[in-house]
């Protein structure tokens, strides 16, 4: 009996240490692809890809917490401020920048604990209003402690330029690439790996049926509390990113269209994989771009111009977003298996009209 | 004291409104299990068209018209265009796809008007009478009283008197056996659709002059109050929504009178958490809700 357990134990653990080192070689190999592609990308491209690195820590964890646990937070550009505004005055305190970044993330974290406690006893409509309040009301707070965050104006974010053993000439962007596809790349090994053992097994029980998982041992409150923080943090990490980047914030940078632009990303990109959030981190930063050229390449006067621009990407990202929501709920990462299932369906359909003529022969 | 007298006051008229407003998220809740997100910025679209035809126009009535009959007939197209089409396996389907119509509807009226906040003017002199010294109430305020007392006992005269009130009753209640007995259920969730998107707009064009202006966000916080109005109510009840509506604007109105103006949202956030980790059902709540 001991036995067959120990050799299954030993199996869990063989099957643990291969799913690490798969995960650890795709990181590399990501990684290596980021580095060689900041080598050939132009100064602004390489801006561009950062701020899709940034994104990418915060729809990330969004993805597990509404895709494989089925919470939907619609405040997470609330936590994004969290982390931005605390990298904000760690910086100037004192410009260390990994231990801001990390005291960012623990902020949010500690913030997203006081949000994931009462969020894992609310449940669908409930859950979507309070976590709109949070979103909502979070950036008037910089106007109520203005002599901390300077209200409306917000603060201005002192980052080191790059380290001179790089080089002298090494272009500002390059680096901020890298340190945004850092915490990008760490976030998404720690989540692929935390999401694909037993706790994103729990995560996915508790989002089908909490009943059936409460009966199957899993402590579904507990559960859904790690969820939100997990994915607190990682909004934290985005928003310090993004404040590292933007080398300011103020609270025009974190409105409500911003949250509510991070839930569209992920439900476009597929819910439920993180393949999705890559997706959705991409689709955050080309729109508006691809928007920006097309009004760029018509013909207005410059104020129709500015309004088409600033408007076109929301009204592209709402329609987009009900058409998915209606005709494909799984977003664009489904598609392939969709593709896939409809091939199968389709060679099925063939061969049951070819069935009968062949019963005939 | 004075100060207090007109805070609450002002409270009451600013609750009057957030209670029409939460009347209209429980209408849609109580027909089609949906809090409808996009209540806010459909509310704040038919704004738009009203004050654009009160402009053109030179009078304010028809305009006012405008907007309450732009609002039954954009419920119904939303109701009849999308929602309907939205698979209800999950909760979240619904509000993810309503959140989108805030996007679209927020990008198409900033795209006619541009993101800048314009004037809204008023029928009615919002400057209050005194009485005895103290500053009590404005022609406006009175004028959103009379407004919202007549449209809610307008909705308890169709749903406790009519025949087509009690068939837009029996269909959420029991959709099945209403069709049995010859409902139109569908029929019925559009109606209540179209009701509930037009008591918004009413409460958009009496809530907007009253804030900065016209804005495609002008909104937003309103239906975070209302919202949590209609949760402090319960979402079932639309008694509960009424008082929950003057419970929040007194609140909001004291907070601000006395806190000031900024701390206001925050005391909005706070007893929409404590409502909801407190007494979930709302503090009006008799019975167990039904589930979402």
């Amino acid at each position: 009996m001991t036995a067959v357990r120990e050799r299954e134990t030993t199996a869990a653990a063989i099957r643990r240490e291969h799913r690490l080192r798969k995960h650890l070689a795709l990181t590399l190999l990501a990684a290596a692809a980021i580095v060689a592609l900041t080598y050939v990308l132009p100064p602004f491209r390489n801006y561009q890809l950062a701020t899709v690195g940034a994104y990418l820590c915060v729809t990330a964890g969004l993805t597990v917490l509404v895709g494989l646990n089925g919470q939907l937070s619609l405040g997470h550009g609330a936590l994004m401020a969290t982390g931005a505004y605390t990298l904000a005055l760690m910086q100037d305190a004192d410009p260390n920048l990994p231990l801001s970044i990390a005291v960012a993330v623990l902020v949010t974290t500690a913030v997203g604990a006081v949000v994931g406690l009462a969020a894992a006893r609310l449940r669908g409509p409930y859950l979507a209003g309070l976590t709109l309040a949070v979103a909502v009301v979070v950036p008037s707070i910089t106007s109520t402690f203005d002599t901390t965050f300077n209200s409306d104006q917000g603060l201005s974010v002192a980052v080191d330029p790059p380290p001179l053993a790089l080089g002298y000439d090494f272009p500002y962007e390059r680096w901020q690439a890298w340190i945004a596809w850092t915490g990008a790349l760490l976030t998404m090994l720690l989540l692929a790996n935390l999401t694909r053992g037993r706790f994103g097994r729990n995560l996915k029980a508790v989002r089908d049926d909490e009943a059936a998982a409460r009966l199957a041992g899993i402590n579904v409150g507990r559960t859904q509390v790690i969820a939100f923080v997990v994915s607190a943090a990682c909004a934290g990490l985005g928003g310090a990113l993004f404040a590292v980047l933007a080398q300011s914030v103020s609270p025009g940078a974190f409105p409500l269209t911003l949250s509510l632009f991070l839930v569209m990303a992920i439900v476009i990109g597929g819910l439920g994989r993180l393949s999705g959030a890559v997706w959705g981190a991409v689709l955050l930063v080309a729109l508006p771009a691809s928007t920006h050229s097309v009004t760029d390449s018509i013909d207005v006067s410059p104020a129709v111009a500015q309004r088409l621009e600033g408007n076109l990407p929301l009204a592209i990202f709402g329609v987009v977003l009900i058409v998915v929501m209606l005709a494909a709920p799984g977003g664009i990462a489904s598609l392939k298996e969709r593709f896939r299932h409809e091939k199968s369906k389709a060679r099925a359909r063939r061969a049951r009209r070819a069935g009968p003529d062949n019963r005939l022969q | 004291m004075d100060r207090f007298v007109f805070l609450t006051f002002d409270g009451l008229s600013r609750g009057a409104v957030y209670a029409a407003f939460a009347l209209a998220l429980v209408l849609i809740w109580r027909a089609a299990r949906i809090v409808n997100f996009a209540q806010g910025a459909m509310a704040v679209a038919t704004a738009y068209a009203g004050y654009s035809v009160a402009s053109a126009t030179g009078s304010y009535w028809l305009g006012f018209a405008v907007a309450l009959a732009g609002g039954l007939l954009l419920g119904a197209a939303v109701e009849r265009v999308v929602m309907r089409f939205v698979d209800h396996s999950s909760p979240l389907n619904g509000v993810v796809v309503a959140l989108g119509l805030v996007l679209v509807i927020q990008a198409v009226l900033g795209m006619i008007y541009g993101n800048e906040f314009r004037p809204a003017e008023t029928p009615f002199s919002r400057d209050a009478y005194d009485v005895g010294g103290i500053a009590l109430l404005s022609d406006f305020d009175l004028f959103v009283f009379g407004a919202v007392f007549a449209v809610v006992g307008l909705l308890v005269l169709l749903f406790t008197r009519t025949a087509v009130g009690l068939r837009m009753r029996a269909s959420a209640f029991a959709p099945d056996v209403s069709r049995l007995l010859g409902v139109r259920v569908s029929g019925m969730l559009t109606l209540g659709w179209a009701l509930a998107a037009g008591v918004g707009s009413l409460a958009g064009m009496l809530v907007i002059p009253t804030e900065l202006g016209l804005h495609p966000n002008a909104m937003d916080i309103v239906f975070v109050s209302s919202f949590t109005a209609a949760v402090v109510g319960g979402l079932d009840s639309a008694v509960g929504a009424v008082a929950g509506g003057l419970i929040v604007g007194l609140l909001l109105s004291y907070v601000s009178g006395y806190l000031g103006a900024t701390v206001a949202p925050m005391a909005v956030l706070v007893l929409l958490l404590v409502v909801l980790l407190g007494r979930p059902g709302g503090l009006f709540a008799h019975g167990k809700e039904r589930a979402a």
